[in-house]
């Protein structure tokens, strides 16, 4: 393999002593510090900092519009067009779940329901978010597309019982989703 | 085989392997290629099964007779092709005549097999026709799996993941069918689950004897229907539940209560009546959810009664006592169970005591009581007897599990003899002290609350709160029958095993050992054994029925081991059938 031999550059005396450079980085920062507190950091809109450099000041400031479409934040189930909660209770989350996060008390639809033909609907449906890992398995698994992960991420309690998100909070979270497979429709 | 036949002799006929299974009755029948002996006169799927070769099928059952309606269990079949006349049959190497396959599958469940016989189970003609059958099957099968209880242990999703296409063809509408149908007290009907097996039509007509149940329409339309003015209203509709392959009849009382494979099974036996049904215990967690039977062609065939499965609530109740109790100045407190186990013995070793035991005990807590009543060297000792109306089938006039049991370990002829002399001597003032285990006096016992308040102590060790309890001066709580490890002998005389499926609640703890450790506080020279096992061991060394039985030797079908002449109706007719050969069994 051929050698090639590299030159150290020659430097001058102002160089050799570098004091300059040194003044030259700190008068850059102190350009940059200077036109932060005006709101004029590279990039600031961008990464919708609050003026002040590209810091966010999270939480009064928050990523949400930026997130994809597809981020898998917390598990929650979902109603369609009908308002028609979706689950059925099969427990088919709760067998597959990794941390065990989930639980669920299935029950009857009584007679006289709107939806007495589907019979079965979950009664009580838990989620514990101290013990949910964020997989997916659930949206995965489940057989009548109910529970999905949704974009929200900002978990949180005062308390362990806070941390568990009940069937109401999981249908406040998950909302109405439109365009899912039908299945439970009239000619059923 | 061979080696039997003669050597090197010209002269020597060799024995054929027909003639040689035929002297034993049986025929050989080449299964997928291997050639067993089998039974003359098995059927073709029970030969597939000894060669441990699964042929699916939906309608046949071991224990009902076989109309091979489903078409499920078709497979390829064999003979020799026929002879010519005066043609003589031709044998190979291995002394079988060359198989010649027929070209269309036949049912293994209702045919028998033959000399040189030859069953496919695999293959492309077999697999071709299982897929066909399973594609007929699911043309109107609602997708209700996410819904159903049979999920998870149904058939249908079992046999269309191994020999279905895994897809429909299907463009058409399908046959709408009634749903959720309430057909009788604890059985639900959904028609449109229904794969027309019949299993739970001769159920009815054939074992439980009630014929209520029957096909309806025709073709696609044909669905399970109550006769009118009827309901499955049987004390055995239960069985058709478990009997039905797919969801169609499903338990009320299991009715979305939990999915089955969360389950955890545990093999027991029924303690509501002297049959002692086996069954398995269904349980998630500390609660238990079902309760069905399990095979036992001696005690109760594949068959149980709803009242006996369903018996189990009663166990899960809020009126469990879970706290040992003394009294004092009118008042329960409570104590712990070392406690109220020291007040217990040092009352009883007070004089002028009788024990009143239960048919309910198991032999180890029956075996350390008549310890007990001989320490304090009191001769009144006695279960109550607990009668009700047989039904020739299979609950036993005898409702405690386990007075075999107690007329062996009492040496007696009948170990409740003693309950009138003990009412007469509590009421007379001679009996001071009364040990009561899991009775309630006031009810089949015949006690007065004025007969009880004649006492000075009353010790009572029971599952529930009652009103016995509520007069005793010590309570103990006590583990009911799914909650212990016990030994019971059923109204047959045979030894059967129990197993502890759940936690008994609070502060309860095994009856052997609230009685074991009472014994040997009486009586210094006991030692209590370590366990359960120990118990039973030292039963076994003490009582001659018992010798060399051990948790192990009693397996999960139980063993003989004694004589009482009483036999179980229902299986007694199984037997007849099998003879008959109306069914496999």
């Amino acid at each position: 393999m051929a050698v090639v031999k590299v030159q150290r550059p020659k430097l001058n005396a102002g160089e050799k002593v570098y004091f300059g450079a040194l003044l030259k980085g700190m008068f850059i920062t102190l350009r940059h510090a200077v036109r932060s507190l005006f709101g004029k950091t590279p990039g600031a809109k961008s990464l919708k900092s609050s003026g002040l450099g590209v810091t966010m000041q999270y939480p009064e400031e928050k990523w949400d519009d930026q997130m994809p479409e597809y981020y898998r934040g917390t598990p929650a189930l979902v109603t369609d067009e009908q308002d028609r909660e979706r689950c059925v209770s099969c427990q088919l989350c709760e067998f597959i779940c990794p941390p065990k996060a989930i639980k669920i008390t299935p029950g009857e639809i009584p007679d006289g329901d709107e939806w007495a033909k589907v019979e079965k609907r979950p009664k009580e449906f838990d989620i514990d978010m101290i013990r949910c890992i964020y997989c997916g398995m659930c949206e995965e698994v489940c057989p009548e597309q109910a529970i999905y992960l949704r974009p929200d991420y900002v978990v949180t309690g005062t308390s362990r019982q806070d941390m568990v998100h009940d069937k109401e909070r999981l249908y406040e979270i998950g909302g109405k989703r439109v365009g899912l497979v039908n299945k439970w429709n009239d000619l059923k | 085989m061979s080696e039997e036949a003669p050597a090197n002799t010209a002269t020597a006929e060799k024995k054929l392997p027909k003639d040689l299974a035929a002297e034993n009755g049986m025929v050989n029948v080449q299964i997928d290629g291997t050639w067993i002996q089998v039974p003359k006169g098995t059927r073709m799927i029970e030969a597939a099964k000894m060669a441990q070769k699964e042929v699916p099928h939906y309608c046949y059952h071991p224990k009902l007779s076989s109309p091979g309606n489903c078409r499920m269990c078709l497979v390829q079949m064999g003979m020799p092709p026929r002879l010519a006349p005066g043609q003589d049959p031709e044998y190979n190497d291995e002394g079988y005549q060359e198989i010649g396959w027929m070209p269309r599958p036949v049912i293994a469940c209702a045919n028998t097999v033959a000399e040189n016989m030859g069953i496919r189970t695999t293959g492309d003609l077999v697999e071709k026709t299982r897929e066909g059958v399973m594609e007929f099957l699911l043309i109107n099968h609602p997708l209700d799996c996410p819904i159903c209880d049979q999920a998870g242990e149904c058939k249908l999703q079992e046999f269309s993941v191994e020999h279905g296409r895994g897809e429909s063809r299907f463009q058409e509408t399908k046959i709408k069918k009634p749903k959720n149908v309430d057909i009788g007290q604890n059985i639900r009907l959904d028609d449109e689950r229904c794969i027309m097996c019949s299993r739970c039509i001769r159920f009815m007509d054939e074992v439980a004897e009630d014929p209520v149940l029957g096909f309806s329409q025709r073709g696609t339309h044909t669905s399970v229907t109550v006769h009118p003015g009827h309901r499955l209203d049987n004390n055995y509709s239960l069985n058709t539940a478990d009997i039905c392959p797919v969801g169609a009849l499903t338990s009320n009382d299991f009715r979305f209560q939990m999915r089955v494979w969360f389950l955890k099974e545990t093999k027991s036996i029924d303690t509501n009546c002297g049959t002692g049904a086996n069954t398995v215990i269904w349980t998630r967690g500390n609660e238990i959810f079902r309760v069905t039977p399990r095979e036992n062609n001696d005690v109760n065939s594949s068959w149980m009664p709803d009242s006996h499965r369903l018996a189990f609530h009663s166990l899960q109740t809020d009126d469990r006592l879970t706290q040992p109790l003394v009294k004092e100045d009118g008042n329960h407190i409570d104590v712990t169970w070392t406690e109220a186990v020291n007040k217990a013995a040092e009352l009883l070793k007070s004089g002028n005591v009788a024990v009143i035991a239960s048919g309910k005990q198991s032999n180890e807590e029956l075996f350390l009581t008549q310890k007990i009543a001989s320490a304090i060297k009191s001769d009144l000792l006695t279960i109550v007897p607990r009668k009700g109306e047989p039904d020739g089938k299979l609950i036993s006039e005898d409702r405690n599990p386990n007075s075999t049991g107690a007329n062996l370990i009492f040496q007696a002829d009948d170990a409740a003899s003693k309950l009138e002399t003990i009412k007469n001597e509590v009421r007379s003032g001679n009996v001071r002290t009364l040990l009561v285990l899991h009775e309630n006096l006031l009810d089949e016992a015949g006690f007065t609350t004025s007969d009880l308040e004649k006492l000075e102590n009353l010790i009572i060790l029971h599952t529930h709160a009652n009103p016995t309890a509520a007069l005793a001066s010590v309570v103990i709580p006590a583990a009911g029958f799914a909650e212990k490890r016990a030994t019971y002998v059923n109204v047959t005389g045979r030894l059967q095993r129990a197993n502890q499926a759940v936690i008994a609640p609070g502060e309860t703890r095994d009856d052997w050992e609230s009685l074991g450790t009472i014994l040997a506080k009486i009586d210094p020279t006991f030692t209590i054994p370590s366990s359960l096992d120990g118990v039973l061991k030292l039963l076994s060394t003490e009582i001659p029925a018992f010798k060399d039985q051990t948790f192990g030797s009693i397996g999960d079908l139980g063993v003989p081991i004694t004589e009482t002449g009483i036999t179980i109706p229902l299986v007694e007719r199984e037997k007849e059938k099998i003879k008959s050969g109306q069914i496999v069994g």
